[in-house]
Formats: structure tokens, C-alpha cells, sequence
């Protein structure tokens, strides 16, 4: 993508999602909305390392998971500024992240696929287990939040901030996209040993987007932690890391804008389906096998590469 | 103290050859296709659920089994035909979602056919427990564990002296070439879900009088397996039986010894250690990359 059409992308998302709220008839929708913003911002960041560097982690839902408890619980049980604690979750997961990135990603395919599941299977578990700290499956109220006197309060005030944030999510990745380090990342995907023999520091460069798109996690987790009235250890499972993961791949690897398109698609799709309630896992399971077979480059990708070949 | 050990030691290996049926299933359809079946602890389930609701329904037991193992047959088969044949040169990410899907749909699946209880199964010769040095051993364990000893002396046999085995071996190693020499590796494809299917349908029925089963039975089973042939080296038959002995052994000491708790994390901490420090697993061929 060259720089003109990068900020044109932007500019559109900035436009729509400034007009969105003026077409959501009422608070549910804006509730809709918001969670697609936090979806849109995690699925940015896994893209990063799945469409982009080309690693896969089916347990980035414990990051997110670390980043939203780190919040709930030194709010709730330490009293700390919910700014503070964002940061300090951020921090943590970011050093875990990079200290875990090392030894993780010099696997491969199938065994990387296999070591960032038990991770997040295993943060999923203490979440889980350690109910004193995190109050185990009934979950945890992280209040709202809070910078001094100013109160985030509604789904309207929670819409703006959470659009601004995935406007500036979506203009970092670009930016990184488009940097020597999209570079770097591209020859990566390509092929790995092709890359080092021109002189990319694979791992360094592989090590560096995991913990990015780890702290995007973690920071999303932690907003989330004061949307949500009682934050439960769902949200950092095994089925929450497929449903990212799926979100990615659906939209359209290696399409930052593909991302968003996916996280919107597959919030929506819950909300659709509660008519059919019980047929719910069947539809959704249905829809994952569907793309994938027949649209395996993703959607956002698919249908630009029909309008190229029309307009040639 | 010995009669504690020898206790966990029991239900540790009972589990293990659970697990360790289900990853020979992951090694099956890798090595015939290189795709990672997550839908293969479903398969687990879907045996043990339709042998539970076919032996309520009056089927004596032994026919209700075997119906079970051809309907989960039938489901693997399919699953292949439908699901992964049409995406066979997708990419390792793209078909890890596509058998995922599967795994949800067939769960939802599930839910609707049956419904979300625990199912039980009796025992299949009583339930007078046998002293074993001051550790109770179920006659259903002995069965479990013949079963499974079973199934794999079979599978070694079918792997190395039948033409069919040798077929799927020598496309494990390379499906160009035996492709060329004649073999039908489309065939050898669906055969392997079949064969997959089938080992996750034995599994999952011989374990259900101990544990019961429901229809989301299958998701820890399936991980727990998929790390036991991981652990083993992915494709790697013999590894993938050692390996979910040891996942299941390891599990029984933890929650007899450590906490309980924390079980379910103990075959995910091996598989790190592991993976850390031996990248291709315990048996695992050492990989080189072609650029």
C-alpha cells in the first residue's frame, strides 16, 4: 500500500466511523458497536503476527484475558487509577510476552499453533482457578473508568473513545506495514531463511510483533475490564483465541482493513443469530468452514481481487 | 503411601491410553495429509454418544458399539469429503480453522441431536473392583487398557505388513512419488479419517463407563491428545502412545499430589517444556527448511 492510499483508507474509516453512531437507533446498537471496536482493535494487532510476519497464536485471547485482570484487580482489590493499571498490565504482558516470544517462536507451523494454545490454555486456567485474586468463574467488577474527576460513562462516551483507539491502532499497523519493518516481516512470510540469508534479524523482528500485538491485546483487555459490569474468565479462554484468530483469517490476512471487517462481521454474527438460538455453534461452525474453503484468502481480499479483474 | 501411588498410577495410565488413541488419530490424518484435526476430539464424543443413546434404546451393547465406531466412521469420512478435500492446498493456517469449524459445528451438532446432560454407560463385565496391592483396580479399566493394546498391535500390524498401510505410510513420506508408483492418495486421505475416526469412537466408548460423556466431552480430550502427539513428535505413531502415557500419568500424580485444579494445565506446561527445549518433540525427526 503507498502512502496516499494509506491515509486514504484511514481517512474512510475516520468518516465512517464518525457517521456511524448517527445510523444506531439506540443504545444496544452502540453496545454492538463498541465491542466490534474492541474486537477490531485485538484482530488488528494479531494480524500483525498472523497476516503479516505469518506466525500464528491461538492463545492470544490470554493476553487480553492478563491485560483486562491486571486492570480489574488492582482497581477493585488495590484501588489504583484505572490509567495506571492499563499501563501496568501493559507492562506486564508486554515483558511476558517478550520473554516468552524467544523460545516460542523459533517453532513452527503446527508446534507454534500447539505452544501459544497451552499458554493461553494455562493463563486461562490460573484465571480460572486463583479465585481469591480474580474471582474465579463468577468474575470480577473492575468499575468504570476514570482519569481524575472525568467518568467514561454510557455507550456513546465508550463508542468515542474505543473508535478513536482503533483509529490509532489501525495508523500504527499501517505505519509498521508500510516501515522497513513491513518489509522485514513480508520477506519473513515469504521465506523464512530467505530472509536471513539477505540480512533480516528474523527473530528480532518476529519477537518485536508478538509483543506488539500482545500489549494491543492487553490494552483492549483492559478497557474492556471497565465496559463490561462483571468481567468473567470467558473472555480470556481457548474459544475466545479461535474467535479471534477466525475474525482475522475471515476478514483477510496481511489486509489491516480486512481486520476490522472480520472482528465487525463475527460480533454482529452472535447478535443476528440469537433468533436461531440453539443452532447458534452450528451456523458459526458452518460460516468457519464455508470462508475458509471457499474464500481462503479471507473476504476483504477476495473482493478487491474481483474488482481488479474487472478494472483492469 | 504405595497403595496411593499405585492408585494414581492406574487412573493415570487409564486416561493416558485415552489420550493416547486420540493422538495416534492426530499422527493418522497428519501423515497422510500434513492437516492438524482439531475436530478429532469430536470424534471421541460423537462414538460415545451414539453408543450411549443406542444401548438406552434396547441395542444389545456389543452391535450398539459397533454401530457407533461406522457412524463415527461415516462422520470422519465426510468431514473429509466436505470439509478438507476442497481446501487441500489451502494454507496450514487456513485449514487449522477449517477443522476447528468442524469441531464447532459437529459440538453444535451435537447439542441438538442429544442434549447437554452427562450420559453414563455401564460397565462392560460389573463393577466388583479388584484389589491390586491396596489400590482398587475396575474391571473397566482392564478392558480400556486391552482395548488400546489392542487397537495398536493392529495398527502396527496394518501399517507394516498390508498393502493398504504401506500405501498411507509411503504417502506420509512423500505423496508426489506415491502418487507416481500408483497409489491413490486421495483414498489413502479419506482412509485416514476413517481409521482416525474409529480409534476416537474405540477411545471414547471404553472410557465412558468411568468417566461419562456429554456433548462437549470432546474438547479437553481432543487437546490433551493433540498435545500427546505433539509431545510425541507430530506423524511419529510410537510417540504419540508414549506420549499420551505420559500426558495421562503426569496429569494423575499432579492432581493426586500437587492440586486438582491445576490438572487440566499439567499436559499444557509439559508440551512447553518440551516444545522449549526439544523443538520437535521427544521422537520427533529434526526438521530442515527447502527455501
Amino acid at each position: 500500500m503507498s502512502g496516499l492510499s494509506r491515509w486514504a483508507g484511514l481517512g474512510a474509516l475516520a468518516i465512517f466511523l464518525a457517521a456511524l453512531p448517527q445510523a444506531l437507533p439506540n443504545n444496544y446498537y452502540v453496545d454492538v458497536a463498541v465491542l466490534a471496536c474492541f474486537n477490531a482493535i485485538i484482530c488488528v494487532g494479531l494480524n500483525l503476527l498472523i497476516g503479516y510476519a505469518g506466525q500464528i497464536s491461538l492463545g492470544h485471547a490470554g493476553f487480553f484475558g492478563l491485560g483486562a485482570y491486571a486492570s480489574a484487580v488492582l482497581v477493585n482489590s488495590y484501588g489504583w487509577p484505572p490509567l495506571l493499571a492499563l499501563l501496568a498490565g501493559a507492562a506486564i504482558v508486554g515483558l511476558m510476552a517478550f520473554a516468552i516470544a524467544r523460545p516460542v517462536l523459533k517453532l513452527k507451523g503446527h508446534y507454534l499453533a500447539m505452544a501459544t494454545l497451552g499458554i493461553g490454555i494455562i493463563i486461562s486456567i490460573v484465571i480460572n482457578t486463583e479465585a481469591g485474586i480474580t474471582g474465579g468463574p463468577d468474575g470480577i467488577a473492575a468499575g468504570p473508568f476514570s482519569i481524575g474527576s472525568f467518568k467514561l460513562a454510557g455507550e456513546r462516551d465508550w463508542y468515542w473513545l474505543m473508535a478513536g483507539l482503533l483509529l490509532a491502532t489501525v495508523w500504527l499497523a499501517t505505519n509498521l506495514v508500510d516501515s522497513p519493518v513491513g518489509r522485514a516481516l513480508r520477506a519473513l512470510h515469504g521465506s523464512e531463511v530467505g530472509a536471513e540469508v539477505v540480512g533480516v534479524d528474523t527473530a528480532r523482528y518476529k519477537v518485536m510483533v508478538f509483543v506488539v500485538s500482545a500489549v494491543i491485546a492487553s490494552v483492549a483487555g483492559s478497557l474492556f475490564a471497565h465496559y463490561t459490569p462483571q468481567l468473567t474468565p470467558t473472555k480470556a479462554d481457548f474459544f475466545k483465541s479461535i474467535e479471534l484468530v477466525t475474525m482475522v483469517v475471515f476478514g483477510g490476512m496481511a489486509s489491516t482493513f480486512g481486520a476490522i471487517v472480520g472482528a465487525a462481521f463475527l460480533t454482529m454474527l452472535p447478535q443476528v443469530l440469537t433468533v436461531f438460538e440453539d443452532y447458534e455453534p452450528v451456523i458459526l461452525g458452518g460460516i468457519m468452514m464455508g470462508t475458509m474453503i471457499f474464500m481462503p484468502k479471507g473476504l476483504v481480499p477476495t473482493i478487491a481481487a474481483l474488482f481488479n479483474r474487472r478494472r483492469p | 503411601m504405595l497403595s496411593a501411588f499405585l492408585q494414581f498410577l492406574i487412573s493415570g495410565v487409564t486416561v493416558g491410553a485415552i489420550y493416547a488413541l486420540c493422538g495416534l488419530g492426530f499422527s493418522i490424518i497428519y501423515n497422510a495429509s500434513h492437516v492438524i484435526n482439531f475436530a478429532q476430539g469430536e470424534f471421541i464424543m460423537i462414538g460415545a454418544m451414539t453408543a450411549v443413546s443406542l444401548v438406552e434404546a434396547g441395542v444389545p451393547m456389543p452391535l450398539a458399539i459397533l454401530l457407533a465406531i461406522l457412524v463415527t466412521m461415516a462422520v470422519g469420512v465426510l468431514l473429509e469429503k466436505l470439509a478438507v478435500e476442497p481446501a487441500r492446498k489451502a494454507s496450514v493456517t487456513t485449514l487449522i480453522i477449517i477443522t476447528i469449524g468442524a469441531s464447532i459445528f459437529l459440538r453444535g451438532l451435537a447439542q441438538e441431536v442429544w442434549d447437554k446432560n452427562f450420559h453414563k454407560m455401564d460397565p462392560f463385565s460389573g463393577d466388583t473392583p479388584i484389589n491390586l496391592f491396596g489400590a482398587v483396580l475396575m474391571p473397566q479399566t482392564l478392558w480400556v487398557l486391552g482395548t488400546a493394546l489392542l487397537v495398536i498391535l493392529l495398527l502396527a500390524w496394518f501399517f507394516n505388513r498390508t498393502l493398504e498401510g504401506k500405501a498411507m505410510l509411503a504417502t506420509s513420506f512423500n505423496p508426489l512419488a506415491a502418487q507416481l508408483m500408483g497409489i491413490n492418495t486421495k483414498r489413502v486421505l479419506m482412509l485416514s479419517f476413517g481409521l482416525s475416526a474409529a480409534l476416537g469412537a474405540v477411545g471414547g466408548i471404553v472410557i465412558t463407563p468411568i468417566t461419562f460423556t456429554a456433548y462437549d466431552n470432546g474438547i479437553m480430550l481432543g487437546l490433551k491428545g493433540f498435545s500427546a502427539a505433539v509431545l510425541g513428535g507430530l506423524g511419529n505413531g510410537f510417540g504419540a502412545v508414549a506420549g499420551g502415557l505420559i500426558v495421562g500419568i503426569a496429569e494423575a500424580m499432579a492432581a493426586g499430589y500437587l492440586s486438582s485444579a491445576y490438572k487440566d494445565a499439567v499436559a499444557f506446561v509439559i508440551i512447553l517444556l518440551v516444545l522449549v527445549f526439544l523443538p520437535n518433540g521427544l521422537f520427533g525427526r529434526k526438521g530442515t527448511e527447502r527455501v
